[in-house]
């Protein structure tokens, strides 16, 4: 057995179950990029942050937006700025690499220490966008060609994806990683991960609340159904208020801090009073 | 290595490439599988699925051929035909029954046996035969789970129980279309055009050439609109209750138009079973949660492409008669058909997608009313395919 392999255990900050640590730690071992999809607020983006914190390395994380393009992440070269430099004069204009700025891939392939890349919510980018990517994941490399250089690996970065399954992604790209579904957490794990963040929150709140928060996930036609991040900002508003927790079991305060759509609020209430909602579609 | 097993996974249904073997072959080397076949099991499925809706397959697959656990009682393969095609969607009301059954599970499965036997057709809504939407026992809901349960007890030890629990049954997706194909269909619907409102942000090399040289080489940059897709899309769902088992099929179609942002304007309404003088403007159809109809043909221009979501199939007065609104309390002084041409008639381009496969339309519930309003719409059935072409007909001139 490789003496990379088991190293990641989860941090003080963060439960990872064992077929994560699993996931992470093959992904750590066969060099290849670990995909995370799960319901939204199941802790994928704190994952890289807790691998780098266990493993001592630095993290690059690159956010994706709608409009983020493959090529931003790699370099920028920044044209304009040498054509004005040219009519004034400034600087060396022949040295094309002056020009050139390394997005946050190329950055993390340039470190001189093995870094964690997170590529954050990469289903947010264009369709196309994982394709534009297999070379360079597959490689950890890329070419200028304005300099003729070709930007290598020092050390391949681990690179963690996380997807919210917003748009399917090409199974190309799929096929190059390795994945993890992070599972909704049962209420053991759930508690557990509560006590990491308020370790000292009193176990009679706690419970109810949890009481409280299953039965809303388990009701049928609530479209958004609240998850652990949720939890945690609730059970926040519950301690600073002071909410005696006998109160939670007849009505559930703060309730916009789980349900954040108008209709699910409905929908809860329609329950909560006649047992059955036909809001649903 | 296994490779038997990487065959059957394949034969189940997953999309296993050599070059995911080699990595697990490579993986297994390494020896990051441990000792046990639990850690096998981790390590196979982190490497060989890419997405949760393939978990189940997997499961299943595993589960066949380590150990040759079962599926419930080995149901013979069309008997999971007829259950996981749903005909008929039960009343919410209609549920009391489902306790009235305590039978013990050793004589449950007697029956079910013995009724496996019996049976040599398709049942749906009945109270006895293994069928869909009933009350019986044996079926989607009744002996399902059950069976399942009795497949999997276990204490998350052993790999062959952990995969023969089927955990991720619920994500599996055999006969849901992609959204990710629609979207890409979707691609195919632009028109590009740079007259729009945008700031210029492009460099336009040509003229920078120009003006450059027109200034005796000092450099004048200029720039350019960037071309966008000009396409605008109005579309309008049927959410009356006849599209209730195509929701699912529906609901992947608005999440690949709300998701494709390279549309100028997307305006979604709802309907119910026809267009008559309100549009609504939640899927629930909810009085009062509406807008006129003439108000959407007055203010939404006639470049909209217009598509039209919906079986098309209705009682053929609630298309052609004054009143024929099904919805009680609702009258509506223009029949169904009118309005529907009066879309045909301000916006050119319109399609009308229906769930309902083609080769059914002829002969099925509502016949009348799709053929009727084929005459008024280009119709395409709501496949990819289906789509293509719709698409194709909204881009077309003419």
């Amino acid at each position: 057995m490789s003496d990379q392999f088991s190293k990641f255990k989860g941090s003080a900050d963060y439960v990872a179950s064992p077929e994560l640590q699993n996931a992470v730690n093959v992904a750590i071992a066969l060099e290849k990029p670990l995909l995370i999809k799960g319901e939204p607020g199941t802790g994928k983006t704190m994952l890289a942050r807790s691998i780098a914190g266990a493993l001592r390395k630095e993290i690059i994380i690159w956010n994706i937006k709608s409009t983020t393009k493959a090529q931003d992440g790699l370099y920028i070269y920044d044209t304009v700025q040498r054509l004005y430099d040219s009519q004034f004069g400034e600087g060396d204009v022949r040295d094309i690499g002056r020009y050139i700025r390394l997005g946050n891939l190329g950055e993390a392939f340039n470190a001189e220490k093995q870094v964690v890349l997170l590529i954050d919510e990469i289903d947010k980018a264009d369709l196309e966008f994982p394709n534009d990517l297999l070379w360079e994941l597959d490689l950890m490399e890329f070419f200028i060609p304005e300099t003729r250089v070709t930007v290598r690996a020092k050390e391949r970065p681990i690179v963690i994806i996380t997807s919210n399954a917003e748009k399917e992604l090409p199974d190309a790209f799929l096929r190059r990683c390795i994945f993890h579904y992070i599972e909704f957490p049962g209420e053991d794990k759930m508690a557990e991960i509560v006590k990491v963040h308020y370790p000292d929150i009193e176990s009679a709140l706690l419970r109810q609340a949890m009481e409280r928060f299953y039965e809303i996930r388990a009701m049928k036609g609530i479209q958004k159904r609240p998850s652990t991040s949720e939890l945690l900002n609730w059970l926040q508003a519950l301690v600073l208020a002071g909410i005696d927790p006998a109160r939670i079991k007849e009505d559930i305060p703060f309730i916009g801090v789980l349900l954040k759509k108008n209709q699910d609020i409905d929908v809860f209430r329609d329950i909560r009073e006649k047992g059955y909602s036909t809001r649903t579609w | 290595m296994f490779i038997a097993f990487f065959y059957l996974l394949r034969a189940r249904g997953l999309k296993v490439s050599i070059g995911e073997w080699m990595t697990l072959t490579r993986a297994l080397e390494q020896g990051l599988a441990g000792a046990g076949l639990t850690g096998f099991y981790w390590l196979c499925r982190t490497i060989v699925v890419c997405s949760e809706a393939d978990f189940d397959k997997f499961d299943v697959a595993f589960a066949e051929y380590f150990d040759g656990i079962k599926l419930p009682d080995d149901l013979p393969e069309e008997f999971w035909k007829w259950l996981s095609d749903d005909k008929q969607v039960r009343d919410q009301a209609d549920r009391e029954l489902a306790d009235a059954f305590l039978y013990e599970l050793d004589e449950l499965k007697r029956m079910f046996e013995e009724r496996k036997i019996e049976q040599t057709e398709r049942h749906d809504g009945g109270n006895y035969w293994i069928g869909t939407g009933g009350t019986s026992v044996f079926g989607n809901s009744g002996y399902h789970e059950r069976g399942i349960r009795a497949g999997g007890e276990g204490r998350h030890s052993h790999a062959v129980q952990v995969a023969g629990e089927r955990n991720f049954k619920d994500f599996r997706q055999d006969n849901i279309l992609d959204s990710r194909q629609f979207q890409v269909a979707f691609r195919k619907l632009r028109q590009y055009s740079s007259r729009i409102d945008a700031q210029k942000t492009e460099l336009d090399i040509d003229e920078t050439i120009k003006e450059t040289g027109d200034h005796g080489g000092s450099l004048r940059l200029v720039y350019a609109k960037p071309r966008k897709n000009t396409v605008k899309l109005l579309v309008l769902f049927d959410a009356g209750g006849s599209m209730r088992p195509y929701s699912r099929l529906t609901s992947r179609l608005f999440l690949a138009v709300s998701k494709s942002n390279h549309f100028k304007d997307v305006k979604f309404y709802y309907f119910h079973n026809c267009i008559y003088d309100k549009l609504y403007t939640e899927p629930q159809c909810r009085r009062n949660e509406w807008v006129d109809t003439e108000y959407v043909l007055n203010n939404l221009d006639a470049e909209y492409r217009v598509i039209f979501v919906g079986d098309a199939a209705m009682a053929p007065s609630e298309l052609d008669k004054r009143g024929g609104n099904a919805i009680i309390g609702l009258y509506n002084e223009r029949p169904g058909r009118e309005w529907l041409e009066r879309f045909r008639k301000r916006y050119g381009k319109c399609i009308w997608l229906n769930p309902i496969p083609a080769s059914e339309w002829a002969y099925t519930f509502g016949n009348y009313t799709i053929e009727q309003i084929e005459t008024i719409f280009p119709m395409f059935e709501l496949t990819i395919d289906g789509l293509e072409a719709g698409i194709k007909k909204l881009i077309a001139s003419r």
